[in-house]
């Protein structure tokens, strides 16, 4: 058992995505003032894998990126690509 | 578009008990940033259960930030908000939870049953634990460790202090709430005293040789506080072993210290309603997946924002400030290993010793940020 459930239908309009592991925790920073909602997925898949290999300095971006494999980091930026 | 719909942590994908109720209900102890998160977080998740908050508060006080507050750096206005008016809430205290029978008995008299339960309520103060410490000390001695009150009392305090005074402030062992949050009061404090009563002097006694993003602070504290902050470790006898409000004196193993202003970080357990939930230490074993007391199942303790019941990754940011343009911050990033809520080696870590300023001032205006994005994503 994965935790998920397949009703739906007519829920369809209330339905959330859930977002990847560690996905929900970027809008504890970027909430209102910098907002990565909507924002293209290649651009912030490629500024995620800059911060991991440190190709792009940060403050605590680095540090955060290391957590994940590639494959997860472009995961989190296509969930927050669809988003609004 | 149909897409599936996900239940929070698959946990509560609840076994349907035979109740009288057809909608499976999640019930939330504490209205703080834990259940706040969490109550709004199921419904996201899956619109279908019912969420009740029990919590008493007419409205909640933050106890991030108010040490900006009581160095005088910060609205007091700023620190409290209303509760949010599309969560149902019951204005009670929960008073006992039935595990076996699945309900919680609250201060109305009432019964609420729920198929799980999230206990968020906080910490308690531990009033058995330091010789000389209790409520009515808590009076002449502030904690201030739950904001409200005892936060305003700290800065009036201060603020009557004549220069040249001393402030004291005891530091309890591990655990306890925020472990970086006494040393962002010293510094505050100790801003606050170089900006008005530069004669003074904070002493910093503590029963801990190492503490959370300690040289962060120490670098701060040469550059920002030199001969205003004095910290003693334990191995330096800075373990505070009695107190006595009366002459505001701080007793360690090696001497005594008086005090004009007097700070008490005080020993904590879990809020008395998750004992259900706590082991010997007074604090609660939980399943790092799904939060799930490993004590009393159904009931999970302090759920916190987006876990994910497959393979959750788990991302904390902690900001502190020395000074209010003064930032830095611990990073981690964990997931579940044998049962336990374990560091991803090579990620995490704090900021860097040698940042530039234009660094210290960015991430104080990060933790800014995180305060704004928080309270407006719990509180509406």
């Amino acid at each position: 058992m994965k935790g998920r459930i397949g009703l739906g239908l007519v829920l369809a309009l209330t339905v959330a995505v859930p977002p990847p592991p560690g996905a929900s925790s970027c809008s504890g920073c970027h909430g209102a003032s910098a907002p990565i909602a909507g924002r293209d997925a290649k651009e912030l898949t490629e500024a995620l894998a800059a911060f991991r290999s440190e190709a792009r300095e940060s403050t605590v971006m680095g540090r955060i990126a290391k957590g994940f494999d590639q494959s997860e980091l472009s995961a989190i930026a296509s969930w927050w690509a669809a988003r609004k | 578009m149909i897409r599936r719909r996900y239940v929070l942590a698959g946990a509560l994908a609840m076994p349907s008990i035979a109740r009288a109720q057809t909608r499976p209900r999640v019930v939330v102890v504490g209205g703080g940033f834990g259940g706040l998160t969490a109550a709004r977080f199921v419904r996201i998740y899956d619109p279908s259960v019912d969420v009740l908050l029990i919590e008493p508060s007419d409205r909640y006080i933050a106890c991030p930030f108010s040490n900006l507050v009581i160095a005088k750096e910060r609205e007091w206005g700023l620190q409290t908000f209303d509760y949010p008016a599309d969560i149902t809430r019951v204005k009670a205290r929960a008073v006992s939870i039935d595990p076996a029978a699945r309900n919680v008995a609250a201060s109305d008299s009432q019964t609420y049953p729920y198929d799980r339960l999230i206990l968020s309520p906080g910490i308690d103060i531990n009033w058995q634990s330091l010789p000389g410490y209790n409520e009515a000390a808590a009076n002449i001695l502030p904690h201030a460790w739950k904001a409200g009150e005892q936060t305003l009392l700290l800065r009036r305090q201060l603020e009557e202090m004549p220069d040249g005074g001393v402030v004291v402030m005891s530091v309890p062992p591990n655990p306890f709430r925020c472990p970086p949050g006494p040393y962002e009061r010293a510094s505050l404090i100790a801003w606050y005293l170089k900006k008005a009563k530069p004669k003074s002097k904070i002493l910093v006694l503590d029963a801990k040789d190492v503490f959370s993003k300690q040289k962060l602070f120490q670098n701060a504290w040469k550059q920002l506080y030199p001969g205003l902050l004095e910290w003693v470790s334990l191995s330096d006898g800075g373990k505070v072993v009695r107190i006595d409000p009366a002459t505001k004196t701080f007793e360690t193993e090696f001497g005594s210290h008086k005090a004009d202003v007097g700070v008490v970080v005080p020993p904590q357990v879990a809020g008395n309603i998750a004992k259900v939930a706590a082991d010997r230490s007074g604090w609660c074993p939980i399943d790092p997946v799904t939060f799930e007391s490993k004590l009393a199942p159904g009931i999970h303790v302090a759920l916190s924002h987006g876990e994910q019941p497959a393979e959750p990754r788990l991302i904390n940011t902690c900001y502190s400030v020395a000074a209010p343009d003064y930032g830095f911050s611990v990073a981690g990033v964990y997931k579940p290993v044998n049962g336990v809520l374990t560091d991803i080696e090579g990620a995490g870590g704090i900021s860097p010793l040698d940042a530039p300023e234009a660094q210290r001032i960015a991430e104080a205006r990060y933790g800014d940020r995180w305060f704004q994005t928080i309270t407006s994503e719990v509180f509406g």
